[in-house]
């Protein structure tokens, strides 16, 4: 497995509670990584590390085999973008401000707008469907255009891998998939490397070539999600009993969660148990 | 018309420019060259438009050339690097506070550059009412009672990172305590000039001097560029810790730096004609309703608004109720104040 991105015994904590005990990770290159798990696992703040927004107590995060506490941070945006999760613009900036900006760390005082940059820019606007809107600014749009206008500047910054804290986040279901399916896209014909936290097991499975599944401060299990998900290991991650099926339409692993709720016909049973 | 015009150089340098921000720009630049006219043509004396420019290109008459030059133009000239600063200043702010009611006067800076220099004149004066050293060293002192307050409110204000609310609540507290030093220092200080120390605390550019304009130029002019050249940096600051960091930007560094040069526009433009208020509030706000929120053209924009402001309220000032002469900081508080409650209630969620 190609690897350009990996973590070396990572060691996170805020305060005196440590959150990452120790965790290796490689990030496969050229695929899609989710990192699932339940609330408050770390998966986040692994996230965050990796991008170097958090320090970690001991360990460290790797990048082409260097340091990424050694690298300058302008060398770590040009190869590796970062997208927090609820990001805001300031009030009145436009689409095309924003997207713009992606293009800093190839920027210099003098240089501010190559061909290079205006290249990126207009395609990364094109590759979000973000063209037609370029000139509106971003607080009036719908959550989905504002999610593909941010989506659209990490782009623009034109780096192999990116890192999306939950990009789904407040979005309706169809938007959700808008916002996958684009990162899908641009995985499938970029070959870009994408490392995410998602929520939805569900989507997770549909989307990622590879699973991350942490728990006990620890991965719990890593792997192709049809091959790491069962109902074991959702009990051990989430603390639910379920179901495993497959998905209907595209085969992947889809996990039902018992529970109460009405039952017209199913397996379920009153007392929570099929 | 296209929107914007890529300008390039070989392959060294680059910029988007923005037709609408650049005409904006030059509406500005006409409107406050017409208002630096009238401000030199209008008062005790009427000067002539034509007879003005005929002045400040080396003629007419021996009267006019005086009151033009001995007493009109360094004042107005002063006008307007105030404004300038003060809007920069304001705008800096704004940008890494990341808070639309942040500026120099509301959250304190103001405020500790004038002890800072209520209390430079008190310490260097005589019984004479002359100072036992240069006035040269005026607008460092305002910038090192405006970089103390700025670092005291910032500290103070911070809470696992600075809230909007909580760094207003602390500026306006530490900016009413400033006052209260100030005033004070004037009653029992040594001072010599309480009278003229309390109207010029208001913020006047009255009896400014062509030594304060070869003071205060080179500072101002130094310090705009810088904010210029610093907007690519304040963009970014605007989207976050996380977002710039993961851009590239190093964010605190960059902040220091910030609020360094807005410290240092603050302290100069107070060192010379003292706290007239509100001018680095409201400039940035009515330039982002003209060009947007990219600070390329908000510093510039911001720069010229503030010009205008502090031109035509020392312009009013002196005219309106003349022979009395009415601090320009009065007007601009006039406007200000019920502008500072209006963004109050805009933002009453954050």
């Amino acid at each position: 497995m190609m690897s350009r991105l990996q973590t070396e015994s990572l060691t996170l904590s805020y305060g005196q509670d440590k959150v990452i005990d120790e965790l290796s990770i490689r990030i496969p290159k050229g695929e899609i990584t989710v990192l699932i798990g339940a609330n408050g696992c770390g998966k986040s703040t692994l996230l965050r590390s990796m991008a170097r927004l958090m320090k970690p107590e001991s360990g460290s995060v790797m990048l082409d085999g260097k340091k990424i506490s050694k690298l300058s941070t302008r060398n770590i945006a040009k190869e590796m973008a970062i997208l927090p999760q609820g990001p805001s613009a300031p009030e009145g900036l436009t689409v095309l401000q924003l997207v713009k900006q992606g293009r800093y760390p190839h920027q210099s005082w003098l240089k501010q707008w190559s061909e290079e940059d205006e290249r990126s820019v207009n395609k990364a606007l094109k590759e979000t469907n973000m063209d037609e809107l370029a000139e509106r600014p971003v607080d009036s749009l719908s959550g989905g255009q504002r999610q593909r206008a941010w989506i659209a500047m990490t782009l623009a910054q034109d780096t192999d891998t990116i890192l999306l804290d939950e990009p789904t986040t407040y979005l309706d279901m169809a938007h959700q998939i808008e916002i996958l399916d684009l990162l899908f896209h641009l995985n499938q014909k970029e070959n870009r490397t994408i490392v995410m936290v998602l929520h939805d097991l569900n989507l997770a499975c549909r989307y990622a070539h590879n699973l991350a599944a942490i728990a006990d401060k620890q991965i719990f299990a890593q792997g192709r999600p049809e091959e790491i998900i069962s109902c074991d290991t959702v009990r051990h991650v989430f603390g639910m009993e379920c179901q495993i099926s497959a998905d209907p339409l595209f085969g992947t692993p889809l996990c039902v969660p018992y529970g109460m709720g009405r039952c017209i016909g199913g397996a379920m049973q009153q007392d929570g148990t099929a | 018309m296209k929107k914007y015009l890529p300008i390039r150089f070989k392959n060294w340098f680059s910029f988007l420019l923005d037709w609408k921000a650049f005409l904006t720009i030059v509406v500005l630049l006409v409107l406050t060259l017409t208002l630096l006219i009238a401000s030199i043509s209008l008062g005790d004396m009427r000067i002539p438009p034509l007879d003005v420019m005929r002045v400040l290109f080396g003629g007419g008459e021996e009267t006019q050339q005086l009151v033009i030059t001995s007493f009109r133009l360094p004042r107005i000239i002063i006008a307007m690097l105030v404004g300038m600063c003060l809007a920069a200043a304001g705008a800096i702010l704004q940008g890494i506070i990341r808070n639309p009611l942040a500026s120099p006067d509301i959250i304190g800076i103001t405020g500790g550059a004038g002890v800072a220099v209520v209390t430079f004149l008190a310490v260097f004066s005589n019984e004479n009412n002359a100072l036992t050293v240069s006035i040269h060293w005026l607008p460092l002192a305002a910038f090192i009672g405006a970089t103390l307050v700025a670092f005291l409110v910032y500290g103070l204000a911070w809470k696992n990172g600075v809230s909007p609310v909580r760094l207003v609540l602390i500026g306006i507290g530490i900016s009413t305590l400033a006052q209260a030093l100030t005033t004070l220092l004037m009653i029992v200080g040594p001072i010599y000039r309480a009278s003229q120390a309390n109207i010029w605390l208001t913020g006047t550019v009255y009896g400014s001097t062509w030594d304060d304009v070869t003071i205060l130029t080179p500072w101002a002019l130094v310090l705009l560029t810088a904010t210029f050249l610093l907007s690519r940096n304040l963009n970014l600051q605007e989207l976050g810790d996380e977002m710039a960091k993961g851009l590239g930007s190093r964010v605190q560094v960059q902040r220091v730096g910030l609020l360094f040069v807005s410290t240092a526009l603050t302290g100069g433009a107070v060192a010379f004609a003292g706290g007239i208020g509100f001018v680095g509030l409201m400039s940035p706000h009515i330039a982002r309703n003209l060009v947007g929120s990219a600070f390329g053209a908000l510093i510039p924009v911001s720069a010229f608004i503030g010009a205008m402001l502090v031109l035509a309220a020392d312009l009013v000032g002196r005219t309106v109720f003349s022979p009395l002469e009415v601090p320009a900081g009065v007007f601009t508080a006039l406007i200000g104040a019920p502008y500072f409650i209006y963004l109050l209630f805009k933002n009453r969620n954050l």
